[in-house]
């Protein structure tokens, strides 16, 4: 008897959501196949995407082999981005780390002005992530979104705390918005239900919080993978928004990667193959060389 | 359906500083309010009773006996408390509960059988909770078996198979689904047994103004399935109104969804799209959220 393979078919798609200004724009998600499942029926239109991260202070805390890629631009922001689009990746996404209250309590419209700094001077687009502190936030994210007004930017974390007043702005400005829920499907498909109501679907990335591997990984796995399945076997339209993954930060704060560069770039490249397997369609890493590897491996 | 009134419950502040204090007044008024509404049992969760066991129980079962005509639950995990509540009671209680927990079984099981009433047996285990229906099954097969063997007949077991929140991220859903087969297939795993369930715990951590719509939504979903009692609010008057038939076109609407059936919202009421919305929620066709009635 003949052995077939069975082939899948699902009805729905994630969003495919665009980000950048005119030219030098991305489009994310839009596929209806679960991640990598290139033989079953259908089809990934966007290839998951890379982005390498920049802070807008020179940190403090990262290991000498986090800062020798970068050591020369360390200090200056738009250098350091333009670093990372030389080292291939397919976005920057600039961290707004001197905002945190109990770090700098960097004033919003610095910034501001900052961000729209390194936006004009990339050639694609920019991911802003800013403290995570909802309070704080709710000033520094309308700041940053008036003064990148018209360039797309994908703009987060919204949080349930915030997500009226800062959702409004990112959307008054035309950027696009990343959901951010704490490691659970319940309360990520809530934001989202409470989003739509005045932002559109297509225009909102979701991070459910990204961990490495070996410091509860399985649980952003499981999510990441739920969220895939129930938004295209299960036709939610409220998780059919693509994921973004954070991972970088995660991995090189491990043990692992503080003892040795090759420890923290495996760790690095393990995370982001899992969660792209997982269902992640734009990681954020930290390393140029784990993004090389990561890269490698895929193509 | 047999509904055990759950509204005297260590948990609520009034409950446990009338009891702290020995205040008749308020459990016998919770006793007798929930009487008139309906109920059938009336559930005393003392708690774990760890101060004066006995003491406690003698005063709690006789207020309440003086107030009202009903048969009682008595639900602790203290087996010296259990066997005090026991001993006065005048009607043919329930004892809630045991569970397959090799201490609770040992304890609990000898006292149902000496007093010759009612049991609650429930599925936990050893090691936790029964994650989904075949580990249930085997979980109270086992602990049937323990109780039969003590000459408990099945007709006194009323299996609870653990109602647990559908809020709980990832597992709220499943568990709901598993419930919901468990106790379809029940009667022929155990012919002759009875069963029951926290009926509301379903929709612990929900939004306080959305819980009644969830409980009464899955007692429906499990009345039709064959379930037999309920520990639960008595004193959501809809909830009693719905267990005993009336508005059938409701639980209609419900079936239809636990059948597959892709409902027609735009011809509906609000009320009864909300109902349509809950079961499909329950039914695990669609992923819970606190906002699931805003879609």
């Amino acid at each position: 008897m003949e052995f077939k393979l069975p082939v899948e078919s699902y009805p729905n798609r994630v969003f495919e959501v665009t980000i950048g200004p005119e030219g030098k724009s991305l489009k994310l998600g839009g596929e209806n196949i679960l991640p990598l499942h290139f033989f079953d029926e259908g089809s990934c239109p966007n290839p998951q995407k890379f982005a390498l991260e920049v802070w807008d202070m020179e940190p403090t805390d990262w290991s000498d082999w986090d800062r020798e890629p970068f050591k020369d631009v360390i200090s200056d922001p738009v250098s350091w981005a333009r670093k990372c689009e030389n080292y291939g990746a397919d976005a920057v996404c600039l961290k707004l780390v001197s905002t945190d209250p109990a770090v700098k309590d960097a004033p919003a419209d610095e910034a501001a002005e900052l961000t729209r700094k390194v936006a004009e001077a990339i050639e694609r687009p920019l991911i802003v992530y800013a403290s995570g502190d909802p309070e704080k936030d709710a000033k520094v994210l309308p700041k940053v979104a008036e003064a990148c007004s018209g360039l797309n930017l994908l703009l987060g974390p919204v949080q349930r705390e915030n997500y009226e007043a800062v959702g409004q702005a990112i959307l008054a400005h035309g950027h696009a918005l990343i959901a951010q829920t704490p490691l659970d499907i319940n309360l990520l498909k809530e934001l989202n239900v409470k989003l739509s109501k005045f932002f559109p679907l297509e225009r909102i990335v979701v991070d459910p919080l990204s961990s490495a591997l070996g410091y509860g990984f399985e649980y952003s796995f499981s999510l990441m993978e739920r969220v895939k399945q129930a938004g295209i076997i299960f036709k939610d339209e409220m998780t059919q928004t693509p994921i973004i993954a954070d991972l970088g930060t995660e991995c090189w704060k491990t043990k692992q990667a503080k003892e040795s560069k090759e420890q923290g770039l495996l760790w690095e490249g393990i995370t982001a193959l899992s969660l792209l397997q997982a269902g992640a369609n734009i990681l954020i890493l930290r390393h140029p060389e784990s993004l090389k590897l990561v890269k490698e491996m895929i193509s | 359906m047999i509904l055990i009134g759950e509204s005297i419950h260590i948990i609520s502040r009034k409950v446990s500083k009338a009891i702290k204090e020995r205040n008749p007044r308020v459990i016998q008024d919770l006793a007798m309010a929930q009487a008139e509404a309906g109920a059938d049992y009336i559930d005393l969760n003392v708690g774990p009773a760890r101060k004066d066991p006995e003491d406690l129980m003698n005063w709690i079962v006789n207020a309440v006996q003086e107030a009202v005509d009903l048969p009682l639950s008595i639900d602790t995990m203290n087996p010296i408390a259990m066997e005090a509540g026991l001993k006065l009671c005048k009607k043919r209680p329930l004892l809630n509960s045991a569970s397959n927990k090799t201490e609770s079984k040992q304890q609990m099981l000898p006292l149902a059988k000496k007093y010759g009433c009612d049991v609650v047996l429930s599925v936990f285990a050893d090691y936790g909770m029964p994650a989904d229906v075949d580990m249930r099954v085997s979980s109270i097969l086992e602990a049937a078996e323990y109780a039969n063997s003590l000459g408990i007949p099945n007709e006194d077991i009323w299996v609870d198979p653990i109602v647990l929140p559908i809020s709980t991220a990832g597992e709220g859903q499943a568990h709901a689904k598993a419930n919901l087969e468990f106790i379809q297939i029940l009667p022929e795993l155990l012919p002759g047994v009875k069963s029951t369930v926290g009926l509301s715990n379903i929709s612990n951590g929900a939004p306080e103004e959305l819980r009644p719509l969830l409980n009464r939504t899955f007692l429906v979903m499990l009345q039709r399935n064959g379930l037999y009692s309920a520990i639960a609010d008595v004193l959501d008057k809809e909830l009693v109104q719905l267990s005993k038939g009336e508005f059938p076109e409701i639980a209609q609407l419900i079936y239809r969804v636990m059948d597959g059936e892709e409902v027609d919202l735009s011809s509906l009421s609000k009320e009864e799209r909300d109902y349509v919305k809950t079961a499909e929620v329950l039914a695990g066709k669609m992923l819970y959220s606190d906002a699931w009635l805003e879609t």
